[in-house]
């Protein structure tokens, strides 16, 4: 009964301004029935077995993933939807999208003040570091929390949010109940004396609590959790200084306990908390970033028992550099350690002018970037129950990345970029290898852009990583041609020429062919692949390892 | 007893999920209009770099063509793009009066990033960044880069998926289009 009620419900909210609306006699208005708009991805693949490089055997030697979105807006009206299938998983996402499903929908009414959603729905407060509910579909996240939200900015410079809700879990909700409140005032824009002032403040505060049942029926577990946090961003000219500061209350849960010296294991009563702050300065031609973290604790989930990617509530950045370039983006990327580190990084762009002795004829773009994480010190209680940490203590180094970039256009048709970076990486704590020493790794990149004719191109790059630790020497190719605007061919080649186990001594060749008109993408793909972010034919995404006939489809309208 | 309450509870949800469709099945049918080449901009909250809210209805141009592309400064392809640009835009400028509006998809990881970096590279477009990702949903963008040009009453009239050297040719086409009309 009560669901017939609910569809009912549903159905007028859907169609309602359709029907509303739809009593006009001019139907040659545009947009008079609102409009529909999607996209559609299908990403496919054929696996052929290969023990060689650890292939996982795929018995159903065909496996694909389909979305579908669909959005309908109607002035200040809007709902929409999203089709999942997996028919079964692509290898490298969770096994646990399993069938399919309408996961997401949401209707969302915006009346200029007020900014109505029922249903699904994406949130960020502030960094995310308190609260972020996002997707990230080549990694098969999907946090979406679905219940109620409003925002609201009813004076200037005043925007408040509140939401209560469920978080998305495959194709079922996370058991924890979600309750969050974000307020931000923009000092300038709310006090019309400050209006003209070059100082620009913004304050910001979030308060997000989350309801699970105690059903441990040893431990007294905290019920309710909240956690607060307190933003600033204040501006000078080409000065920003930003920061936030969260807190969350005790919460003991399955990725946070206590491993004590004779290996018990103890739920952790400890508070969390996290700081972020970040200053830059820029001008035109420069800019530098200077940031630091400290997390401790901070995992935050709206259920207890959850563990690696699931349910997280918050969101905690790595203060690393993003690297795309094949070697450099997928053997040693690091992953931020929930549990506590120390993090800073600097980031310097400059662009040398034109005409300049240094700069040339077409100036010449250079860029610098370190960054450095630590953990943190946990002395055990004697109780057990806890931890205790020094403030400014660096525990161990998990990562360090130093690097520097040149970017040149050498002439009208040939442009360069070269590449140095110098990184260590302790294997044993950021991939969990047990045993395993960290790596220090140099890797050298060139990459030329050789233009032919005005719509082809041809782009070919060159990557050595050396290190004596882990899988040794890397080496890749890549050889890009374009025929702008529809199509691409690629090659893309990557050997592990050094490998302590010579049998481990393995080449991945890939052949990649594309066809692009307008929003609609068409891409086959043959060889062996590795896992990482990849970048071909003008695309960024992230590719899970394998060896096979891949086919993927993408369009938007 | 338990199985049974879960399949029940499983049919009332695919039942749930079916009528929806088919309400939106419903609302396809019944004439809404499926803009093949036209759809209206959309407005909704995201950030200037320096992270202040500002709403996609501010983004105008007297009546001229708008560029509006979606990057990432993690995206070679995205960065490829708007340099090539940034070379001709002023020419582009002169002959058009285009406007180049780039949106940033860059996350809490980048985002304090943004502003030095295109400072860094010194670029004259207008920047904003979408860290919840609430245009890039509304534009229905599955990856970067992704170009869009708006016409005069900022209605897509064209789009164009990833970047090649030579894109930028078939862009300044369609810009070309809309100011000769």
């Amino acid at each position: 009964m009560m669901s017939f009620f609910y569809r009912v419900i549903f159905c007028i909210i859907l169609l309602g301004p359709v029907t509303l609306f739809g009593q006009t006699d001019d139907s040659q208005t545009k947009g008079k029935w609102g409009e529909i708009h999607g996209s559609v991805q299908f990403d496919a693949q054929y696996y052929n077995p290969d023990s060689a490089i650890g292939a996982p055997p795929v018995p159903e030697e065909f496996l694909m993933n389909g979305y579908a979105d669909l959005i309908y807006t109607k002035g200040k009206f809007t709902a929409g939807l999203r089709y999942e299938g997996y028919y079964n998983v692509l290898q490298g996402f969770d096994t646990r999208y399993d069938g399919q499903g309408i996961p997401y929908r949401f209707a969302t009414f915006d009346a200029d003040f007020l900014n109505i959603t029922v249903g699904g729905f994406y949130e960020q407060f502030g960094s995310g570091m308190i609260l972020r509910a996002y997707e990230e579909r080549g990694l098969g996240f999907d946090t979406f929390i679905e219940g109620a939200r409003v925002k609201s900015h009813i004076l200037g410079g005043i925007y408040l949010k509140a939401l209560v809700g469920k978080q998305r879990f495959f194709f079922e909700h996370g058991e924890g109940l979600v309750r969050a409140f974000d307020a931000e005032i923009s000092l300038n824009e709310t006090f019309k004396a400050l209006a003209e002032k070059k100082t620009r403040l913004t304050l910001g505060g979030s308060f997000v609590s989350k309801y699970q049942k105690d059903a441990d029926s040893d431990l007294e577990l905290p019920e309710n959790v909240g956690a607060w946090a307190a933003r600033f961003n204040l501006l000078y000219g080409g000065f920003n200084l930003s920061g936030e500061y969260v807190s969350r209350g005790q919460d003991p849960q399955a990725s946070n306990e206590l491993i004590l010296d004779n290996g018990d294991i103890r739920p952790n009563y400890n508070m969390g908390d996290a700081l972020l702050l970040t200053g830059s300065y820029s001008q035109k031609g420069l800019g530098i970033v200077v940031s630091a973290k400290r997390t401790d604790n901070m995992n935050f989930r709206s259920d207890r028992t959850a563990t690696l990617f699931d349910l997280n509530i918050n969101f905690l950045p790595a203060l690393t550099n993003q690297h795309t370039y094949l070697l450099a983006a997928s053997l040693y990327p690091y992953a931020t350690q929930p549990n506590g580190e120390w993090a800073i990084q600097a980031d310097v762009s400059y662009k040398v002018p034109r005409k300049s002795k240094l700069g040339g004829k077409y100036g010449m773009a250079l860029s610098a970037n370190y960054s450095r994480i630590h953990g943190l010190n946990q002395m055990i209680d004697e109780n057990g129950t806890g931890y205790r940490t020094e403030f400014f203590e660096l525990g161990q180094l998990y990562f360090q990345d130093i690097n520097f970039e040149v970017n040149k256009k050498l002439n009208q048709n040939h442009k360069l970029t070269l590449k140095y970076i110098n990184l260590f990486f302790d294997i044993e704590v950021v991939q969990g290898l047990t045993g395993s020493k960290p790596v220090k790794a140099n890797i050298i990149i060139a990459e030329m852009t050789h233009k032919l004719a005005s719509k082809h191109a041809i782009r070919w790059e060159l990557q050595g990583l050396f290190t004596k630790q882990h899988f040794k020497d890397w080496a890749a190719v890549v050889v890009e041609y374009t025929w702008s605007p529809h199509f691409f061919l690629a090659f893309i080649g990557q050997y592990n020429y050094s490998n302590p186990n010579p049998t481990q001594r393995i080449f991945y060749p890939t052949v990649q062919v594309g066809y692009i008109k307008d929003a609609t993408r068409v891409t086959l793909q043959y060889g062996r692949q590795r896992a990482g972010i990849f970048c071909v034919g003008g695309v960024c995404r992230n590719v899970p390892a394998s060896n096979g006939v891949a086919l993927s489809i993408s369009t938007s309208f | 007893m338990i199985r049974g309450l879960y399949l029940n509870y499983y049919f009332q949800k695919m039942r749930l999920v079916l009528t929806i469709f088919f309400c939106f099945f419903g609302l396809l049918i019944s004439q809404a209009q499926i803009a093949k080449k036209n759809r209206a901009f959309p407005s909704v909250d995201i950030k200037t770099v320096d992270g202040r809210n500002f709403n996609t209805s501010e983004i105008q141009n007297d009546g001229k063509p708008i560029i509006v592309s979606f990057w990432a400064t993690w995206c070679k392809p995205c960065v490829k793009e708007l340099n090539t640009i940034a070379d001709e835009y002023a020419d582009w400028q002169d002959e058009t009066g285009v406007k180049l509006v780039a949106i940033s998809i860059d996350d809490a990881r980048n985002m304090q990033k943004v502003a030095p970096f295109i400072n860094g590279k010194g670029w004259e477009y207008e920047v904003y960044v979408d860290p919840n990702g609430d245009m890039k949903r509304l534009m229905n963008v599955l990856s970067v880069p992704h170009t869009f040009l708006l016409d005069a009453d900022r209605q897509v009239v064209y789009s164009h998926n990833s970047y090649s050297p030579g894109d930028e040719q078939e862009l300044y086409e369609k810009i070309l289009e809309q100011t000769t009309k």
